[in-house]
């Protein structure tokens, strides 16, 4: 489980994120959504270790991240799988090179073992066929997919996906989503999700945090989304007449 | 202060590249393709840069020599001592630091952008050491490519000299070896090494710690060089002070 309590982060003048404390549960997806500039992006690379709180707490399973040594906070990030909005695949390697480089980095697995490793993971994510594909030659969706089973290819924890729908058609983010939700409940992994799709909301959202202005506006699931009336919540969720529609039937259907 | 602060970052940096090392079977590779692209993919520019300059020097000193009584050896003598001393050290340098430092800096750069050293922290690899440090290693190559560099100029003068009929070839061979001071090229060396030093660590600076997207790289790029070239000269006169005065 992640904990995250009071968590503040500027940059210069620029407050970002003003005291923000949430959970992020074990074997659960949990969003975290808002508008562009709502520190959303922020708010991850916090969680990652990327970036450090001015103040605030974070915690892993009771550890708490400020308090760790150097070698105990690379031991977490060998856990952490993180899939980028741009995907971050190493342009340089091949598919499987790719898959195969946290292997390579941090266990002492033989040559056939990694392969066979990577043969799994990229045949979890439908790729089966792709091993010798540099990143360029795959399409946009089939990146995101390398990039999740890069994530997960060293069996994380802790699985971060910043926009994985961004750019992406509705059908293969559906994809995307469906494939996020499978390998966390198939591997217990405690997966945090920033995104704007409320697609990705309304399909996959267990645990579901608002951000406004740096603030945590709301926290939620995709359940009792439907019925809030948090004016900041309804305004950015319900914004298309699609959705404010598919609010009144659920409604509706429950009165 | 923007510059005091570049500079501190940049020794943090330098401290930085040597903790925490990749993994020795992942860094071989890195180092090989590294000496591929940074050394051996150079070797070309410099070839035919160096003879030519070699024999531009040669002529413009045989053509500056018009006094009888100044023997014409001293044609042979003037182009060692031009391309050992600084020709083949600090001009190729300046060279590479275009060549060799916008790659540097717009291949790291362009990882900054694409986050994929943003990828490499999250797993929890040391970036600087797993980019930077293989660069530095394979730039130790570096004073092969300026012995090459050196030989060439002096060929190339021989050859503009013979063929531009300045003087016998007897009369070049016995400049080039005339008064030769070992120490001269040592001194050579001692510059190329630092100037490799230079040559891997300016530009990896600006990538690594570049800001903004496509357009901030190729200005990464073009101040990388800038600073590069500027840290060759100051420090070629630096050096040559201690070293040679």
């Amino acid at each position: 489980m992640i904990e995250v309590n009071n968590v503040h982060k500027s940059f210069g003048d620029a407050h970002i994120l003003k005291g923000i404390s949430t959970t992020f549960e074990n074997g659960k997806t949990s969003l975290v959504i808002g508008q562009s500039g709502s520190g959303k992006t922020v708010f991850l690379k916090c969680l990652l270790g990327l970036f450090t709180p001015e103040e605030g707490v974070i915690s892993y399973d009771g550890k708490i991240y400020s308090e760790l040594t150097g070698a105990e906070k690379r031991n977490l990030r060998a856990e952490m799988g993180m899939v980028f909005q741009g995907s971050a695949l190493f342009d340089s390697m091949t598919i499987a090179e790719n898959v195969m480089f946290p292997l390579k980095m941090f266990t002492k697995q033989s040559k056939s073992e990694m392969e066979d490793r990577v043969n799994f993971v990229l045949k979890r994510v439908n790729l089966e066929n792709a091993h010798h594909k540099m990143p360029s030659e795959a399409s946009g969706g089939m990146q995101k997919r390398v990039a999740i089973a890069r994530a997960i290819v060293n069996n994380p924890k802790y699985l971060f996906c910043d926009e994985p729908n961004s750019g992406l058609d509705p059908k293969t983010a559906m994809v995307i989503d469906n494939l996020i939700q499978e390998i966390t409940d198939e591997y217990n992994i405690t997966t945090v999700i920033n995104s704007h799709d409320m697609n990705s909301v309304m399909e996959i959202g267990e645990k579901i945090v608002f951000l406004k202005d740096g603030h945590k506006a709301w926290e939620g699931s995709n359940e009792t989304i439907f019925k809030t009336d948090n004016d900041a919540v309804t305004n950015f969720v319900y914004s298309s007449d699609l959705f404010k529609k598919v609010r009144k039937m659920y409604i509706e259907e429950n009165q | 202060m923007t510059y005091l602060h570049n500079i501190g970052a940049y020794f943090l940096m330098i401290a930085e590249m040597f903790r925490k090392p990749t993994k020795w079977s992942v860094m071989r590779t890195l180092i090989l393709k590294d000496i591929d692209d940074l050394i051996i993919g150079s070797l070309g520019i410099v070839a035919f840069i160096s003879f030519f300059v070699g024999g531009v020097v040669t002529i413009q000193t045989a053509l500056n020599i018009s006094n009888p009584l100044i023997p014409k050896y001293l044609v042979g003598f003037a182009t060692r001592q031009s391309v050992i001393l600084e020709f083949a050290p600090t001009f190729i340098s300046i060279i590479m630091a275009g060549k060799v430092g916008s790659f540097i800096t717009s291949s790291i750069g362009t990882m900054r952008v694409t986050e994929q050293i943003d990828a490499l922290e999250v797993m929890g690899i040391n970036a600087l050491n797993y980019l930077v440090f293989p660069k530095f290693i394979a730039l130790m190559l570096y004073p092969f490519v300026i012995s090459i560099a050196m030989f060439l100029g002096v060929l190339g003068g021989m050859a503009a000299c013979v063929y531009g009929g300045f003087s016998t070839l007897e009369d070049y061979i016995t400049g080039v070896q005339m008064d030769f001071i070992p120490f001269h090229i040592i001194y050579a060396f001692i510059k190329t090494f630092v100037f490799a030093f230079l040559l891997a660590t300016i530009p990896s600076f600006y990538g690594f710690y570049m800001k903004g997207g496509a357009l901030e790289v190729g200005k990464a790029s073009t101040t990388s060089f800038v600073w590069t070239s500027v840290m060759i000269i100051l420090l070629n006169y630096i050096l040559t002070q201690m070293l040679l005065s």
